[in-house]
């Protein structure tokens, strides 16, 4: 059964091993829904996170290949366990007229925080799981969408489980 | 005090501080100072190819035939770029090779520089690993590193781009060669889980219909002799893969030959009618499986291998086993040793019996002889060449091929009963693999026979290597079976597309073989019919030639086809077995 999965790998901090990881997903034909990659509070190691979707199969091979990769140390299928993830979403929404404190509202409602205010939009700053941006995203009227930037996925574990060397 | 070397003699001091014997190499702009480097030593031998594919092959058959990793020195730019089919094809058969590629210098790096080429990337998905120098002081770690990683785990290729300014001869550093390697993010594993071992162990006591099925990670694990021990405990049969060939000996009684596309009728019926299919370093690669939704119903898998990534990726292990082939087979006879002294009826010994007389009848159905109809005395077959060839050799060669039907008849027909003296390109299909790679395992062993068995269509791309042998005096024995075609390609259009023979055939356009081989320096011979290939045969192996490069044109039937043969999308008894009347 496919489904949407979160990966978090911990790899060297270290130039061309971010490509080598792009490079095995496009090699071997794995998808690509979000990535997003720091450096940890060790700065000798980044981490990692992304998105994909597929099968068992499909994840095992993935997490395996991963793991072949000299620069990577630690990868974690997140959504095996409990685990949180945000996103965080920049959108300007256009808003003029009756639709200036609608939108408002509505980025009240979802917790968001405008940032950024011209005479016919605002720009609204959330943050939460991907859903709730898309949740967001239907709630304005996507045709009222000027421009939206989102991060990608970060994941952590909860309680006590960490990811580290 | 350490000593104060440039980056160029850093990089060949390490390399003779690893024990490299060879290096075959081509020079350019990017790569000079390193030359010069090597003009002032005498340790490391360098080997002037004629093109840099073939110095990557070279190195490869080096790897193949010793386990010690083989090494490439390339320019920048159409040097790196040549060797990628080498790199590739090392990267699919797992061998151990360092490439060493010249780079444009550091700050000139992105700038379309002459002769640039980004060689970590476009190597980058056929690599095990691969560095690029930012800083000459790294050179000395970074070389540990790459043989560290080349050659443990499952083994590959390693590329290291050197760029120019890095090996500037101006510039010196205190070298120090690191005597130990550890890289945080890289450990191999050095041995099996115990619980998955007895599992294992139990499966295979528990077998009805058991068939061993290895491939090349017993060679390049060096578990041969692990695991003739197993199979002596056992007496179960055991199939090779292509890549797996010589590490069970092919005369042994249990062996039934290679398995998969044109493996062996009984091979393939064992597979398919088992009930505990034993995988050692083998991956069950398209070629091997046939349609993996059809493959062995009743078989529980019990897969070993050194790279967890082998293990269920096409077919679904029941027991898998992480682990070096030599270290997990060493504890498994410890196991069953025990078990077989506390239970020595451990084995059925009556399901045993049944099965091999199966598999007894399955090989009088259609052993590989059947298919040698004796037209005479010609036309030449290829499979008389291969077992002329064995004949000759006293099966003792080192022999490499190229890809094609002369490929699959060689596997076929000549038995391998050592390790490592089968050496071909069987992940990537290499066409132009045999020849250079004949000469890497020459140079590894100067007194040994070594045979190149190719085509004609393979040989002419690497042939230019006919001048490297005389330079360096490499007595190669080169069996072309000339057929006048692309025979494999012709193979699937006379079977597939209706004998449409879509330029598989040169018209008439090829060398007289002889000749050329003369026109190196070489010695060359033609065969035609029997009795010449048996006068030819007795003479390119006398001690008259032990010192000279020998070609043998053969010209064989070139409407002769490799069988069995898997039938497309099929399961592994689905094989067709002999030339089937044409259709209308
Ligand atoms: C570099 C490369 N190009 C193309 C192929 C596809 N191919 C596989 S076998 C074959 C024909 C080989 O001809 P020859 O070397 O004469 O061997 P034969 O099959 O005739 O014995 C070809 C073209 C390949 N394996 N490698
Ligand atoms: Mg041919």
């Amino acid at each position: 059964m496919s489904a949407r999965r979160i990966i978090a790998v911990l790899l060297e901090n270290e130039a061309g091993a971010l490509s080598r990881i792009v490079g095995l997903f496009a090699q071997r034909n794995y998808n690509i829904e979000t990535l997003t990659v720091a450096p940890t509070e060790d700065e000798t190691l980044s981490r990692l996170t992304l998105t994909t979707f597929g099968d068992e199969n499909t994840i095992e091979q993935i997490t395996k290949q991963l793991n072949k990769l000299i620069e990577v140390f630690k990868v974690v299928d997140l959504t095996e366990g409990d685990h949180l993830e945000r996103e965080i979403m920049m959108v300007k929404v256009r808003a003029e007229g009756a639709r200036r404190p609608e939108v408002k509202r509505t980025a009240d409602i979802f917790r968001g925080q405008i940032i950024d205010v011209t005479d016919n939009a605002y720009t609204v700053q959330l943050t939460g799981p991907s859903e709730k941006l898309d949740a967001f995203l239907r709630a304005v009227d996507e045709s009222t969408v000027i421009e939206a930037v989102r991060s990608g996925v970060s994941g952590i574990g909860r309680g006590d489980k960490i990811l580290s060397l | 005090m350490a000593e104060m070397l440039s980056g160029a003699d850093m990089l060949i001091r390490a390399l003779q501080d690893e024990g490299v014997e060879y290096l075959f190499g081509y020079p350019g702009g990017a790569s000079l100072h390193i030359y010069d480097a090597i003009f002032k030593q005498q340790k490391v031998e360098h080997v002037l190819v004629r093109h840099e594919q073939a110095a990557t092959h070279m190195a490869d058959g080096y790897a193949r035939a010793t386990g010690q990793p083989g090494v490439v020195l390339v320019t920048s730019g159409p040097g790196a770029t040549n060797a990628i089919t080498g790199i590739a094809t090392a990267h699919m058969d797992s061998t151990p090779i360092v490439v060493i590629s010249g780079q444009v210098p550091n700050p000139q790096i992105g700038t379309d520089a002459f002769q640039e080429t980004d060689m970590v990337g476009i190597s980058r998905p056929v690599v095990k690993h691969s560095f690029l120098i930012r800083e000459a002081s790294q050179i000395p770690e970074v070389v540990k590193r790459a043989f560290y990683i080349a050659t443990t785990g499952r083994p590959g290729p390693v590329v290291i781009d050197v760029p120019k300014d890095s090996t500037d001869p101006n510039e010196t550093f205190e070298y120090r060669y690191p005597r130990k390697v550890a890289l945080r993010s890289y450990n191999p594993t050095l041995r099996g889980h115990s619980g998955q071992i007895r599992k294992a162990v139990r499966a295979l006591l528990a077998a009805k219909r058991p068939v061993i099925y290895t491939g090349g990670g017993v060679v390049q694990g060096n578990a041969s002799a692990d695991l003739r021990e197993l199979v002596d405990r056992l007496d179960y049969p055991v199939t090779n893969t292509l890549m797996g060939l010589g590490g069970f000996p092919g005369t042994d009684r249990r062996f039934l030959g290679m398995l998969g596309m044109h493996g062996t009728f009984e091979a393939n019926m064992a597979m398919h009618h088992a009930d505990v299919i034993f995988a050692v370093g083998a991956r069950f690669d398209d070629r091997v499986t046939n349609n993996p939704d059809k493959f062995c119903p009743d078989a529980t898998i019990v897969h070993l291998d050194v790279d967890p990534a082998s293990i269920s990726k096409i077919i679904r292990a029941d027991i898998p086993i992480v682990g070096p082939a030599a270290a997990v087979l060493r504890e498994m006879n410890q196991v069953l040793e025990s078990s077989l002294d506390r239970n020595p009826d451990a084995i059925d010994r009556d399901a045993m019996a049944d099965w091999w007389n199966r598999i007894r009848r399955w090989r009088s159905k259609h052993g590989l002889d059947h298919d040698q109809r004796h037209r005479g005395d010609s036309p030449l077959l290829p499979q008389q060449v291969v077992q002329a060839v064995y004949r000759a050799t006293s099966g003792d060669a080192y022999v490499t091929s190229d890809v094609g039907q002369h490929q699959m008849f060689a596997a076929q027909y000549y038995k391998f009963d050592e390790p490592r003296r089968w050496i071909n390109s069987g992940g990537l299909g290499t066409m132009g693999f045999g020849l250079p790679a004949a000469m890497g395992v020459q140079f590894a062993y100067p007194d040994a026979t070594v045979v190149c068995i190719t085509g004609e269509g393979s040989f002419m791309m690497n042939m230019q290597e006919l001048s490297t042998c005389m330079q360096y005096a490499l007595p190669v024995k080169i069996i072309n079976l000339n057929n006048a075609a692309l025979g494999m390609v012709k193979q699937w259009q006379d079977m597939q597309y209706g004998g449409r023979l879509s330029h598989s055939t040169y018209r008439d356009a090829l060398p007289d073989f002889v000749d050329l081989a003369g026109s190196f320096g070489h010695a060359g011979f033609r065969a035609s019919s029997v009795t010449e290939l048996d006068e030819v045969m007795s003479e390119v192996f006398s001690p008259a030639y032990k010192d000279k490069l020998v070609f043998v044109d053969a010209c064989i039937d070139p409407e002769e086809h490799v069988y069995p043969m898997a039938i497309k999308g099929g399961a592994m008894d689905d094989m067709v077995l002999e030339r089937q009347p044409a259709r209308a």
